[in-house]
């Protein structure tokens, strides 16, 4: 399938199957990663068709009250835990970090292997929680007390496999802080590093410094449920708002691990296919590190209803606004870089454009909740539902897809069908938009998220919104059949087919073992075009 | 030929330390929620964590203090020495180190055993019935001593591995980074202890 | 490069160290029996803050790091600071 000296034909102790789950090398546990996360994201996409199906119409349509709550609890523990925040980091981030400074390789490649079997061991404890004990958790994936306490459904197990995933999550960000530390070519200052190294550097931060957070608030709740301590137990004593700020502390932070690596992505491909140099490098170096920081202090927003104190809601709304700002810079920076170049509309450059539109109403409905009385009025409406799938699906996941375009041809050494791919991302738009538009008009109107039934008034943009979760599955089954086809039939891919100016386009596709022939040496700024 | 290239990988000796160093944050930050856990049940149950902390015993948990503090000398003292390549000096030192670990665990299954003894355990009918705030003073007081606990074991388990290193000559004066970095993680574990004594056991 | 962190600490800071962290454990036992008030717990905390500045400092050997190592623990810190703080905003009104 692929010739000349390739990873893909290393020689190695271990043969097989064998050669790939044991493997140190970063750009073969990147795939491992990204053939995990994507196996469970085909899941998670089928549970989000069945919760789309079941509202098609108002009361049971296809399956019991108890299922719909299991099903959206699992849609969300997957999509959020084994998808979208080990996604982009974890699976290409692995294969193109060493690639893009120079490296040969991640700062401890054992360590980056036994990430990998933390994911795979928490993924699998995740689902055999599903099938035993007392069936599926159904919490929703914010395990909230004290139902979670109360509930006989194994949370306990889920929870556990969650911890694991947290450990693999907090291990990877270690590993890449270091490698970006300790690994750059030589010439390769911190400010003549890529942006996509930057993002993974300011997402390895996060990871480190709010992981265990989550980790400990776990473990708090397995240990309620088994020695009953009580500290989320008013009639004990203890506060069950304490469980949310625990939750949120890291939560919140959490979701800078998923969006940050995305925008490092939409900064390599934007100069590209502009043919010109990325405008403001310097202030999206700073945005980065300014959004990693904020993150921590606006946990609060996610609690308004809640009843925390009044004091701490205001501090927390003020806060919540200064997001914006470093992400507004980053939005009129991509912008500004798309201004005056020649633009070549290549399918990657099309993701990339369709994640800044739809990242963009994402965010400003962002400012809708963080505002103290319209939160009161959308909070835990479809409101949030439609905000966050805007933010992670229209954001993340679309930046992640112009990623696997982006470096399809570096990663498997073939091209994958261009107009395939623009079909497929017409699809995935159309769907997208017609699936979760309705839900900030149904949420602003009144329906609650996870509720099983609704009112009939709600039903026609209900309908509208199953219709869409169909246009969009075959948007993605489009683009899969298209790029995994294209791994074994695809037309030989040249080692720069986009004329690329970054480190990982100068070695061959798919790269050798030890990334370069040469230790590369940096002498300027990237990004500069001719 | 890729196994040619893979043995000239040259250890990065401080890359390892700072991989370590990043770890230690992460523990930083797990015991940073509990105690963010325990200032907020502080706050809330002044009084009765005041009351809680006069049936501690002072004495053992000084004790504990003291023998944590010498067993982070004596496991600095074993880096300085291997430096100059004093293997058996080093050996004792660490073997010392792994004893007073072992004797602070000792301590503490005393410690904990006469609670336990008296009924005092996280859900037990004796603890609840003497209120909330008590509840909460020896909720947070298992869980917080218990996970430092686990950490002290850890750390036994790491350093009688390092020891065994030392005796097959595979740390050595030249290669010493697995033994410093391990007494990083030790003094770290001494670190939470010496805010730990204070908050449960001199509650004034 | 260098390759090991090369400055060694002499058995006699290390033992002085030592001394002064089993002298601060004294005051801070002594200063918790009298009664201080709301000043003993901060007493108690800023006396840890001492001991375990000692341990970082010198048996962790962050003296001798480069500057960049601490900034990352000031960093941490801060963020655990920040963590504590801002729950405070609400628990500290609340109760």
């Amino acid at each position: 399938m692929i010739t000349g000296n390739s990873f893909y034909n290393a020689q190695d102790k271990h043969k097989g199957i064998l050669s790939w789950i044991l493997s140190t090398d970063h750009k073969r546990i990147g795939l491992l990663y990204l053939t995990a996360m994507f196996s469970f994201f085909f899941v998670g996409v089928i549970l989000g068709l069945l919760i789309r199906l079941e509202l098609i119409a108002p009361g049971r349509t296809i399956m019991s009250a108890p299922a719909y709550n299991a099903v959206f609890t699992v849609h969300g523990v997957i999509m959020i835990f084994l998808f979208i925040i080990p996604g982009i980091p974890a699976g290409l981030g692995n294969f193109l970090l060493p690639l893009q400074i120079g490296a040969r390789d991640v700062a401890f490649p054992r360590l980056n292997l036994m990430s990998w079997w933390f994911y795979v061991s928490g993924a699998a404890v995740i689902l055999i929680s599903l099938f035993t004990g007392g069936g599926p958790p159904d919490t929703g994936w914010t395990f909230y007390v004290p139902y979670s306490i109360r509930t006989g459904t194994n949370v306990t197990l889920a929870v556990f496999g969650v911890f694991l995933l947290g450990i693999s999550s907090t291990l990877t960000g270690l590993n890449f802080v270091t490698t970006i530390h300790r690994l750059r070519a030589s010439g390769m200052t911190w400010l003549r590093m890529p942006l996509f190294p930057w993002a993974l550097y300011a997402t390895g931060w996060v990871q480190i410094l709010a992981t265990p957070v989550l980790a400990l608030t776990l473990l708090l709740l397995i240990f309620e449920r088994v020695f009953g301590l009580g500290f989320f137990d008013p009639a004990k004593g203890g506060d069950p708002l304490l469980f949310e700020h625990l939750f949120w502390i890291y939560s919140h932070p959490a979701v800078y691990i998923m969006i940050l690596p995305a925008m490092g992505v939409v900064s390599e491909i934007i100069p590209v296919f502009a043919r010109r140099t990325i405008f403001g490098y310097r202030l999206i170096v700073f945005s980065s590190l300014a959004i990693a920081f904020v993150g921590y202090l606006v946990w609060g927003h996610h609690m308004f209803t809640s009843g925390m104190s009044d004091l701490s809601k205001v501090v927390f709304s003020f806060l919540t606004f200064i997001v914006a700002v470093p992400s507004g810079i980053k939005i009129f920076n991509w912008v500004s870089s798309l201004y005056g170049g020649s633009i070549d509309m290549k399918s990657p450059l099309l993701y990339t454009v369709a994640f800044i539109f739809l990242f963009s109403i994402g965010g400003i409905t962002g400012l809708v909740n963080s505002a103290l009385a319209t939160n009161i009025q959308v909070h835990g409406t479809y409101f949030i539902v439609a905000h966050f799938h805007y933010t992670m699906f229209g954001g993340t996941a679309f930046a992640f897809f112009a990623a696997l375009h982006f470096w399809f041809p570096k990663i498997f050494g073939k091209m994958f069908r261009e107009r395939l791919a623009n079909t497929a991302w017409f699809f995935l738009f159309a769907g997208f938009n017609t699936l979760y538009f309705p839900m900030f008009i149904l949420g602003w109107q009144g329906m609650p998220r996870r509720y099983y039934d609704y009112l009939p008034q709600f039903h026609t943009l209900q309908v509208i919104s199953t219709i869409g979760s169909w246009i969009l599955a075959t948007g993605l089954f489009i683009m899969f059949y298209n790029l995994i086809s294209s791994i074994f039939r695809g037309e030989k891919a040249l080692s720069n087919p986009w004329g690329g100016v970054t480190l990982e386009w100068k070695t061959s596709s798919p790269p050798p073992v030890e990334n370069f022939e040469e230790p590369p040496v940096v002498t300027g700024a990237p990004y500069r075009f001719r | 030929m890729s196994n040619m290239s893979i043995t000239e990988h040259r250890p990065d000796y401080e890359g390892s330390r700072l991989g370590m160093w990043i770890f230690l944050f992460t523990e930083m930050l797990l015991f940073a929620g509990l105690f963010l856990l325990y200032s907020v049940f502080r706050t809330r149950y002044s009084p009765e964590f005041h009351t809680s902390s006069v049936e501690l015993s002072r004495t053992a948990g000084t004790v504990n203090t003291i023998i944590l503090l010498t067993s982070s000398l004596t496991m600095a003292l074993s880096i300085s020495v291997i430096k100059s390549g004093r293997r058996g000096m080093s050996l004792l030192f660490q073997s010392l180190t792994v004893s007073l670990g072992i004797l602070f665990l000792v301590n503490k299954y005393f410690e904990w055993g006469a609670k336990l003894w008296h009924g005092i355990y996280p859900n037990s009918p004796e603890l609840l019935q003497r209120g909330k705030g008590k509840t909460m003073f020896y909720g947070l007081y298992y869980l917080m001593t218990g996970l430092h606990g686990l950490h002290v074991l850890a750390g036994v388990i790491l350093l009688t591995i390092m020891f065994i290193m030392t005796v097959n000559n595979r740390i050595n004066r030249e290669q010493y980074v697995r033994l410093e970095n391990s007494g990083l993680y030790w003094h770290l574990v001494d670190v939470v202890w010496v805010y730990l004594f204070p908050v449960f056991y001199l509650i004034n | 490069m260098n390759k090991n962190n090369d400055h060694t600490i002499g058995f006699k800071t290390y033992i002085a160290i030592w001394f002064c962290l089993v002298v601060l454990t004294a005051i801070t036992v002594t200063v918790s029996g009298l009664n201080m008030g709301r000043y003993g717990a901060l007493a108690s905390v800023l006396i840890a803050s001492v001991k375990a500045a000692l341990v970082l400092l010198f048996f962790m050997h962050l003296k001798y790091e480069r500057p960049f190592l601490k900034l990352m623990l000031l960093v941490t810190i801060c963020t655990i600071a920040v963590i504590i703080g801002l729950t405070f905003f609400d628990i500290g009104v609340r109760y």
